[in-house]
């Protein structure tokens, strides 16, 4: 489990995070969402460690990821795993290379071991066959899974995704939020997936969080959304006429 | 203003530094990274190193056949002073400049390709000391093959400078051979070759840390880039000017 608490950020004056507070659970996949510019990659880069936050705690398990000595910093880094916008491949490796590759620095499994577990996440993430082939080699859709491969490779306990589904096609988004989601439940991960894609809200929002403006504004389910009585949170999700007509439905229904 | 931000970014480069030079995660990695780098950055600057030096060995005996040409001065002079200019200047200095350009850019612009595409993000990520994986063994790789790359530009330097001899008639290529021999001075090779080490630390960590620091887009890995090549020349030129009281007097 990560707690995130009053966690505020401000770069040259502007405040990005305003005294942010949030619970993410093992097992679960975890949301931040709202629109651009509302504060979410520089929450989740907080959590990671790759931006200071001026104030606040961030708690991994309880212990304070913002007080921890440089060493358990790396030691902690070792059980995250994290899936980039960009996919951010190795452009120099190839696909088993790149998934072979927290393997490489952290491990000191055997050449053979190795190759037996890359080999085995990609499988996972249903990838055969592009082994030997480079990230340019491969579709977007291709690359992130790759890079879920890589994620997973050290067994980590907890996941980021930074917009897992930007560039991919509708039918290739679904695949990789289930792709996720299943692989949170089946290792017990905390899983924390930074989106702005309301299918994959609609989708896999197990414990959703709703940044407006830097300001936490609203938390739920996605069980929850319509019956959210949060102007900004429902001027977010509700702004495309496909989902005002499925709101307008389901009130309709009575659900 | 400019003094601020001037010392503000030594600072930086002072603190990558410290981050890079640090024990590395793996020595068999940091030993698998250290030969591709040496291929990468050394091996593959072979062929400029010797195209340059050869023409520019030629053009410098030339130039120095028809400038001191005189009754008063023996026609082996030619070879001397060539071969002087080659192994104080042009084999360690100049030939740093022009591999600021090429090796210094090349760095630069893959280190900061990385940092765009959040490639050093997704190291950090995963606990690497990014610094250490990806700057150490490209300063150590070049700070190892550059004597090798300037011994080479100083034999094919002074071989241009025969092929002078061999096909004009402006210089005899026994006139110029027994030149080369004249008032010999060992020193002046170690002299270029300890100049050449400072310089392949400058054009390493440089271009290293401005493609590290780079923020933005691929504009921005280009400006970083061509930064990278200006600001290391600079460096080597006032370095050379440093050294050359050192090592000199």
């Amino acid at each position: 489990m990560i707690e995130v608490k009053d966690v505020c950020k401000s770069f040259e004056g502007k405040t990005i995070l305003h005294h942010v507070s949030a619970t993410f659970y093992a097992g679960k996949t975890n949301l931040i969402i709202g629109q651009s510019g509302s504060g979410k990659t520089v929450l989740m880069k907080s959590i990671v460690g790759l931006i200071r936050p001026d104030a606040g705690e961030i708690l991994y398990n309880n212990k304070n990821f913002l007080a921890m000595s440089d060493t358990q910093v790396r030691s902690l880094r070792s059980e995250i795993g994290m899936l980039f916008q960009g996919s951010a491949l190795f452009d120099s490796l190839t696909v088993l290379e790149n998934v072979m590759f927290p393997l490489v620095m952290f491990t000191r499994d055997s050449y053979k071991e190795r190759v037996k577990r890359a080999e085995f996440c990609l499988e996972r993430v249903n990838l055969k066959g592009a082994n030997q082939l480079y990230p340019s080699e491969i579709s977007g859709g291709m690359q992130k899974r790759v890079a879920i491969a890589r994620a997973i490779a050290l067994n980590p306990k907890y996941l980021f995704c930074d917009e897992p589904n930007s560039g991919l096609d509708p039918q290739t988004s679904i695949l990789i939020d289930e792709l996720v989601s299943d692989i949170t439940r089946e290792y017990n991960i905390t899983t924390v997936i930074n989106t702005h894609d309301m299918n994959s809200v609609m989708g896999i929002g197990e414990n959703i969080i709703f940044l407006n403006k830097g300001h936490r504004e609203w938390v739920g389910t996605k069980d929850d959304i319509f019956t959210a009585t949060n102007e900004a949170f429902n001027n977010f999700v509700f702004a495309s006429n496909l989902f005002k007509k499925v709101k307008e439905y389901m009130i309709a229904k009575g659900e | 203003m400019l003094l601020q931000k001037s010392l503000s970014k030594f600072g930086s480069y002072v603190l990558l530094m410290k981050r890079t030079f640090s024990v590395p995660d793996r020595w068999s990695e940091f030993f698998r990274r250290l030969l591709a780098e040496i291929y990468k950055l050394g091996y593959d600057s072979i062929a400029i190193v010797v195209t340059i030096s050869i023409f520019i060995g030629a053009v410098i005996t030339i130039q120095m056949t028809l400038n001191i040409m005189s009754p008063l001065i023996p026609a082996y002079a030619t070879g001397l002073a060539t071969r002087d200019v080659l192994l104080l200047e042009f084999s360690s200095s100049i030939m740093c400049l022009i591999l600021a350009g090429k090796v210094g850019s090349n760095i630069a612009s893959e280190i900061g390709t990385m940092r765009v595409t959040e490639q050093i993000d997704a190291l950090e990520i995963m606990g690497v000391n990014s610094a250490n994986y990806l700057i150490l063994p490209k300063i150590t790789a070049l700070v190892l093959f550059i004597p090798v790359l300037v011994v080479l530009s100083m034999f094919t330097g002074i071989l241009g400078g025969f092929l002078v001899g061999w096909f004009t008639s402006i210089i005899t290529a026994s006139q110029y051979e027994y030149g080369i021999q004249t008032m010999f001075n060992e020193y002046y090779i170690w002299y270029s070759i300890y100049k050449s080490f400072v310089f392949a630390f400058v054009i390493s960590s440089v271009a290293s840390f401005y493609g590290y620091t780079v923020k933005g887009g691929a504009l921005d890995v280009g400006k970083a880039s061509t930064e990278s090549v200006v600001v290391s020349s600079v460096m080597i030129l006032m370095l050379d000017v440093v050294l050359t009281k050192l090592l000199l007097q």
